[in-house]
């Protein structure tokens, strides 16, 4: 396990830490997170281990991405250097180490694009910062491109728009094609391929575990609320990731939507052939292993017939299905046009509470003081609802709509600005407890100053990995590991049960 | 006359160059394709949308607005000014000169102090932020350096020792029309007219593509219309 580590230290009355820290060389560069095994590199296709001659294979699948990213390829060109993205990312301000500032990470790469693809770079390789690339280069992209979350938030700071998290997808595709893959990435993403969710839960399994949670809530309820598995003709097909089977806080939410679905009447199924949203091949900046994954989803929904596909709570998901489904795996013309394909479940349920077909009681929630998380695949690569910044509006009504008491963290730190809970991006594993533990400090600085303020106590999200995140990190800045929770649990506490159907 | 030769065969290649390189950039830049959709968000929902989002960043900045309140004075002053200068300087090109043209050249004779204030900003924050320093490679002082000497040989002309600009604009006007007229061999003339010709050269080989490069990044210029209209492109398109 990691070694020993401080906590960053938080301060009074501050939602973000002004100036930004002075950095320090090298604080970050024993992070590694394991090498994947040669099964998993080859259950998702790439070569098992590093191949030979890999300098020249990296450089060749680098200029092969080039030519197929108009984004990739502006991005290298572009960048001047102006230093606005220094001070944005968390994991900087987190770490103090200068290579997870934006621009440095992009330059990891950068020098070895100029060098092999440009004329300056070629000519001038000490000039411009370029470099051959060798074993110390791979080394290098190895750890920081492992600590890059892939959130966006300098893109939306750099003056071009420039995103770290596509060149942080490409750097990873290249490790890949050579044989140098991430173990948590690739063992869990070779599952999907094989079982058809992150966790490995093959069907039998997962129906005895949405049995037992029917048994529960209607323990808890006295409520039959029913947690359908594989019903062919279902009006709607439910794709949310496989944490919500079972893990806290995010199985709460689970939970939630089938009261959602229970009080509105709509019929409603699981698939156990396609039992995630998670799609880690984002992560991992392949386009084959994505569009696979997103196939399922397509054939999962024909072959249930369904009318619609609403996805959980899961933010690189709800990315991954909004931005690229309809491109990877549509045209969805088989579901009713009626309804956007694919929905958010907070868009299902907020259209709900607009038609008055929720019995919400906000005193349910009195006890929570609740804050809320905008995860930022949603944030910075989605949209909910008809206009842009819908998925800033919509999760807080329905958060308002439940619940009395909401307050908001600091406006930097939130809506576009957010900052990442600290473990996106394909990090989410006890190998990076340190680069996670120091890249949830930003976050934990707003929400301290909420705490202070507000006596908030409860922190919602919408995202399996930082709902996780949270659990995990929340402790080690005082906070209890209960504070993170999710959306639909919070609806679900309100849901007057019995009252409408 | 021999010199005249000499810059006008420099002129004719930089120029050239130039429009070569940066054309051969723009058609590399439209050529590749952007197999997903990736606008930042909130992004616009429609293409005029689209053309006021980019027409933002490209006249106030308003990205680096948010950003960074100092880069964002000393860059927007420095470009504004360039904008300025680079008008004033098309009386040289035009016969007669244009109305726009001729009412800016007061503005545009002072710009260019503005033009080396924004520039001694940002060359200023490479060395004293610790952040950009460490980010600033060579070449990011050699570009600075260079549009200083251009800004500085300038005024030279116009404040220190006049150039015959009677004659400079009929070599100019004889480049254009293939008549060579005699270049005045002034000093601080030719150095100008030396750094700009090296700064044409440099300009598609340099991180200057952010020129081109600005309005073909998909996170700025795509509309957030996913799941209303099918993109494809590229390997998505296969």
């Amino acid at each position: 396990m990691a070694a020993k580590f401080d906590t960053p230290e938080l301060f009074e009355n501050i939602a973000v830490i002004d100036p930004p820290p002075k950095y320090e060389e090298g604080a970050m560069a024993h992070s590694r997170p394991f090498v994947a095994k040669p099964a998993h590199n080859e259950g998702i296709g790439y070569p098992g281990e590093l191949v030979d001659n890999w300098e020249e294979k990296a450089v060749t699948r680098l200029g092969e991405l080039v030519d197929g990213s108009r984004a990739l390829r502006t991005f290298l060109d572009s960048c001047v250097k102006c230093g606005a993205c220094t001070d944005k990312c968390h994991y900087f301000l987190g770490t103090k180490d200068p290579k997870n500032m934006p621009v440095a990470r992009q330059d990891l790469l950068r020098s070895i694009y100029r060098r092999y693809y440009t004329f300056a770079g070629k000519h001038f390789p000490k000039l411009v910062g370029a470099r051959d690339m060798d074993k110390s280069v791979l080394d290098e992209w190895y750890s920081y491109f492992h600590q890059c979350s892939q959130c966006r938030r300098c893109s939306v700071f750099c003056p071009y728009g420039i995103d770290t998290a596509e060149i942080s997808m490409a750097a990873r595709e290249i490790m890949d094609s050579v044989g140098l893959g991430q173990k948590y990435c690739n063992e869990i993403l070779a599952k999907v391929h094989v079982v058809g969710n992150n966790l490995g839960l093959p069907e039998p399994a997962l129906a005895d575990t949405l049995e037992g949670l029917e048994e529960d809530v209607e323990e808890d309820t006295g409520v039959a609320i029913r947690f359908p598995l594989d019903v062919k003709g279902a009006d709607v097909l439910l794709i949310t990731p496989s944490a919500d089977f079972f893990a806290e806080p995010h199985i709460d939410g689970l939970i939630g939507y089938a009261k959602v679905f229970h009080q509105a009447g709509i019929s409603w199924t699981l698939s156990s052939y396609a039992s995630e949203a998670a799609n880690f091949s984002m992560f991992i900046g392949s386009g084959d292993n994505l569009k696979k994954v997103a196939m399922r989803i397509r054939d999962a929904a024909i072959d249930l017939g369904v009318k619609r596909i609403i996805v959980g709570e899961c933010g690189h998901a709800w990315r991954v299905a909004y931005s690229f489904w309809n491109t990877l795996a549509g045209p969805f013309d088989f579901l009713d046009p009626k309804y956007p394909a694919p929905q958010h479940i907070v868009e299902f349920t907020y259209d709900l509470i607009q038609r008055g077909a929720l019995n919400l009681d906000k005193e349910a929630n009195d006890h929570r003081r609740i804050t809320f998380h905008d995860s930022c695949n949603v944030a910075r690569a989605s949209r909910m609802g008809d206009m842009p910044g819908g998925q800033f509006i919509l999760p807080r009504e329905v958060i308002k709509a439940a619940a009395n008491n909401f307050f908001d963290m600091a406006p930097e730190t939130i809506h576009e600005n957010t900052f990442c809970c600290g473990g996106g991006g394909g990090l989410l594993t006890d190998d990076l407890m340190e680069l996670r533990v120091k890249g949830a400090m930003p976050r934990m600085q707003a929400l301290k100053q909420v705490v202070d303020d507000h006596d908030v106590n409860t922190l919602v999200a919408i995202c399996a990995i930082c709902k996780t995140q949270f659990a995990k990190t929340l402790p080690y800045y005082n906070n209890p590991m209960s504070m993170i929770t999710s959306l639909h649990h919070v609806v679900g506490d309100a849901i007057q049960l019995g009252t409408k159907e | 006359m021999m010199l005249s030769v000499i810059y006008a065969i420099l002129f004719y290649a930089a120029t050239l160059l130039l429009i070569v390189g940066v054309g051969r950039k723009i058609a590399i830049y439209a050529r590749t394709p952007a197999p997903l959709k990736i606008p930042t968000t909130p992004a616009p929902i429609t293409k005029a949308g689209v053309v006021w989002r980019m027409t933002k960043e490209v006249t106030v900045f308003q990205s680096l607005f948010k950003s960074n309140k100092w880069t964002w004075l000393f860059g927007w002053v420095f470009h504004v000014a360039l904008a300025l200068v680079l008008l004033r300087h098309l009386r040289y090109f035009q016969e007669p000169v244009w109305t726009v043209v001729a009412l800016i050249q007061p503005f545009g004779k002072y710009a260019a102090f503005a033009m080396l204030a924004g520039l001694a900003g940002l060359w200023a924050r490479r060395f004293l932020v610790d952040r950009v320093r460490y980010i600033t490679n060579l070449s990011d002082h050699l570009m600075l350096a260079l549009l200083v000497a251009i800004g500085i040989s300038g005024l030279g002309i116009k404040f220190v020792s006049h150039t015959d600009i009677v004659s400079l604009k009929a070599f100019v006007q004889g480049l254009m029309y293939f008549d060579l007229q005699p270049l005045p061999s002034d000093g601080f003339l030719l150095v100008h007219l030396t750094l700009v010709l090296i700064l044409m050269v440099v300009f598609p080989i340099s991180k200057l593509l952010h020129v081109p490069g600005l309005f073909f990044m998909p996170t700025r210029n795509q509309v957030d219309n996913p799941r209303e209209v099918r993109h494809t492109a590229g390997w998505t398109a296969e």
